[in-house]
Order: C-alpha cells, then sequence, then structure tokens
C-alpha cells in the first residue's frame, strides 16, 4: 500500500441534539446521548492533535453544534490550535449576541443549512415551528457581522422546485457559496425514501438548473452540487476515498471514517478517549479497512475509474446489498444498477409517504405504525 | 486581471503555513488550496492598497524576472482565485 497522506479535514459533531427533526438527518439512528458527549477540554486536546496530523479545516457540526453551550470556547480554542474554523448550523440557538462572541473567537466561516425556500415548507422539513422566520434572522447578523457564508439547500422530492429561489436566497444574503446538496440516504434518510426520493426527472432537471446558474453566476457565486446519485451512472467519490483526506469525530468520540461508517456493522472504531488521533488515523483498523484499491474486488479491481470514486460509497453499498466492499450499486458497471434505479423509482413514485422525523437523542425511538 | 485592479483577500480567506506539510496554502471556506512558490509570492504582496501591476514589478525586481513573465505565471491562477471567490477585485 502506498504511504497515507495525513487528513486535510475533520468534522466534528460535537452533539447529536438538535432543535431540528429532518427527516433526512445524517446523523445515525443510535444517537448519543448528552452524557455521553466529550467534554470541553476533550475537544479542545483533540483539536490540537488534529493540527499537529495535518487538518487544516475544522467543520464545528452535529445535530445542532449551537446546541453546544461551550461553542465559543471550543471556536476559541480551535483557531488557537491553527485550524479554521466552520460552523455548520441550522441557526437555531445563535443569537446576534453569540455571534459576535464567536466573531470575536476567530470564527473563520458559517455553512448555513437551508430546509425549504418558504416558512411553511421549511418548517413542515425541520419539524420546528418558526424555524424559518429564525433563520432568515440569523441569516441577517451573520450578513452584518460579516462571516463569509454558504447557504447549504437541502433538496428532494419536496422541494426541489425550491431550487431556483433557493439560488436568489444565497445572492440576496451575501452568501459566496451555495451547496446544493441532493439528500444521500443514510442515516434517518435511509428511512424515508418513499417520501423523499427525487424523480428521475427532477434529478435532471436539477443538473440542467445547476449548469446553467454556474454560467450565468460565475465569480458572483459558486455553486458545489451533489446530485441525485441514486439517478445517476458513477458513484460519487465518497470522501475522496475512504481514510484520504477526512476524518469525523462523533459526539461519543468514536472517530468515524465518515459521517454513516457506523451502518457498517462489523467495522470497529477508536475513541479518542482512548488513543491519539494519529494513532486511530494511519494504524485504525476502520480507517484501514477500505483504504487505497487494495480490498476492491471486480468490477471495481480492473476498472480504469477505481481511482477517481474507489467503488464509491461503502456505506451505500452496505444498505443497498447489505456488502460493503462491494461496487457502489449507483455504479453502472455494478450487477444491481439496474435494480437500483428501478428501486429509485418506485421510491419517486410514493406520492402518499408520510415523513419519518429524525427524533431527539436518548428519548425512546417510536415505532412506525 | 488589469494591472489596475487591486486584489484583496475578503475576509475568510488567509495564507497559512502548513508546518506537517511544510508548504504555503491558502485557507478558505471549507478549501485549502496548496500554493506554489509563485501563488505564494503573489498572495504575500496583496495588501488591500497595491495593484496587480505594483506587485508584478515589485516581484520582477525581487526575482530578477520580467513583468510580463511574471503576470503570465500568475494570471490563470489568480483568475482561478476569483472564480472561487477566494480573492476579490476592487478597480
Amino acid at each position: 500500500m502506498t504511504k497515507v497522506a495525513p487528513p486535510i479535514a475533520m468534522l466534528a459533531e460535537l452533539t447529536h441534539r438538535c432543535p431540528l427533526s429532518c427527516p433526512y438527518c445524517s446523523n445515525p439512528v443510535e444517537l448519543a446521548r448528552q452524557d455521553q458527549e466529550l467534554d470541553t477540554d476533550t475537544w479542545v486536546r483533540v483539536f490540537r492533535e488534529a493540527a499537529d496530523l495535518g487538518v487544516l479545516q475544522l467543520h464545528l457540526s452535529g445535530g445542532e453544534p449551537a446546541s453546544r453551550r461551550d461553542l465559543v470556547s471550543l471556536v476559541k480554542a480551535a483557531r488557537e490550535a491553527g485550524l479554521y474554523t466552520n460552523l455548520i448550523t441550522s441557526g437555531i440557538g445563535l443569537t446576534e449576541r453569540r455571534l459576535n462572541e464567536l466573531d470575536a473567537a476567530g470564527l473563520d466561516h458559517v455553512q448555513l443549512s437551508l430546509q425549504g425556500t418558504n416558512p411553511e415548507l421549511a418548517d413542515e422539513i425541520g419539524g420546528y415551528n418558526g424555524g424559518f422566520k429564525r433563520k432568515m434572522q440569523v441569516a441577517e447578523w451573520i450578513g452584518k457581522i460579516g462571516f463569509p457564508l454558504t447557504l447549504n439547500a437541502v433538496l428532494h422530492r419536496r422541494n426541489l422546485h425550491q431550487l431556483p429561489r433557493a439560488l436568489e436566497m444565497a445572492q440576496e444574503m451575501g452568501a459566496r457559496r451555495i451547496e446544493v446538496a441532493t439528500v444521500q440516504f443514510h442515516g434517518w434518510a435511509l428511512k424515508n425514501r418513499d417520501a423523499l426520493m427525487p424523480t428521475r426527472e427532477q434529478a435532471a432537471e436539477a443538473t440542467h438548473l445547476v449548469t446553467e446558474a454556474r454560467a450565468a453566476l460565475k465569480g458572483r457565486l459558486v455553486i458545489d452540487y451533489v446530485p441525485a446519485d441514486y439517478h445517476e451512472d458513477y458513484p460519487k467519490r465518497c470522501m475522496g476515498g475512504w481514510g484520504t483526506s477526512g476524518l469525523n469525530v462523533a459526539p461519543d468520540g468514536q472517530v468515524l471514517p465518515c459521517h454513516a461508517a457506523q451502518s457498517i456493522p462489523h467495522l470497529v472504531f477508536d475513541r479518542v478517549q482512548e488513543k491519539a488521533l494519529s494513532e486511530i488515523w494511519y494504524d485504525g483498523a476502520a480507517f484501514n479497512a477500505y483504504r487505497g484499491t487494495d480490498w476492491m474486488a471486480e468490477p471495481c479491481r480492473s476498472c480504469e475509474r477505481k481511482t477517481i470514486d474507489f467503488g464509491g460509497c461503502r456505506c451505500q453499498a452496505m444498505a443497498i446489498i447489505g456488502d460493503a466492499s462491494a461496487t457502489d450499486p449507483v455504479c453502472v458497471k455494478s450487477p444491481h444498477h439496474g435494480a437500483l434505479q428501478a428501486q429509485a423509482n418506485a421510491h419517486a413514485s410514493q406520492d402518499d409517504a408520510e415523513l419519518t422525523y429524525r427524533v431527539s437523542p436518548g428519548k425512546p425511538v417510536e415505532m412506525a405504525e | 486581471m488589469e494591472s489596475t485592479d487591486i486584489p484583496v483577500l475578503p475576509r475568510g480567506v488567509r495564507l497559512h503555513f502548513d508546518k506537517v506539510r511544510e508548504k504555503w496554502v491558502l485557507l478558505a471556506p471549507e478549501r485549502a488550496v496548496t500554493l506554489d512558490p509563485v501563488g505564494h509570492a503573489i498572495l504575500s504582496e496583496i495588501d488591500g492598497t497595491r495593484s496587480f501591476g505594483e506587485i508584478t514589478q515589485m516581484l520582477a525586481q525581487k526575482y530578477d524576472a520580467s513583468v510580463q513573465q511574471i503576470t503570465q505565471d500568475s494570471a490563470g491562477f489568480l483568475d482561478a482565485l476569483r472564480n472561487r471567490r477566494f480573492l476579490d477585485v476592487t478597480a
């Protein structure tokens, strides 16, 4: 195996708590409880270890990171460690005063999520009344302080028609970048494929709109696009390759190669409480499980694209065909590709499907009726 | 980029020496761009008041190269940064 490079980015999931209950939440279905969360001192140590390891970009996420009372201290410590700090938030839990404190602490950038472009739909998807109005207020404060802003529009069958308005809103907010992110079906989203799967036509229309908008808004608004991959012919280059450039620390200290990795049942994850981050990155069994290309079977092994997309998403191979080392079934070369596309169309035609909301950590999971 | 343009690094974009990889990088929202020596030299001279023309002239003297060569070597790189909103320009 070739020499393992140090990671560039770390996603710190500070908490799984969140005021919203979006049905596509990327958190695992088994959520960490508040009493399992790493304390401030441990996070600060992990940030220093990350910087020493080579991490440049720190994404402070959750759940809702603003649900952590020590968020300002954590940002300050991360900056002192030399990390670029990015806050990934719904905006709920941020006051103008707190944003000013984050500014003073050195927060570099804010990524604000968007559940919909009008209060009715946004609050329905987020499961939180008044959330949209509050978010618009937070966006105004972000603009007033001058934080660089990325708007993250999460799109699916229910709101893909709002993409043109989302692009306008990003410009009105003064965002430099928008992520047009079609829902990826992991975690809670996997329970909501009937309710959220875009139609093939919607997916094609989104690609078309993004292509046009990129040309029209060149130099003003950067558009990052995550397509509806069930309808694609090639899989996503997930995490830029497993254990290649990024790592994820869960609220309870488990270190994951990607945020959905806990869905692969045979993997065992090290914890920052027990091992140094560098040891976990270079020697951890979970990180080495799908690193590089040696683990691949056919059709990946002899494929000319194997170092382009690294066989796609391991968690998706696990979720769809029950084998995490198989080719991502999105790939046109996978024997399961046709079945997946048919499955996607079947999900997309469930017009009456209801949303299954994410629950809060530590409370019993309600059974679907 | 015109020689009278004044390039400026917007808030949230900054130079950083990566001690682990022993390279200069440009840190920007959710991105890190590895810099070559010319890129680093140019970005280091950006202070929000100097024009692109002044910067290339300074560097030409410093490195004993022609202004034309430095302009040529850096124009594409700077345009790419502008397109990614990692660099702003004031006239």
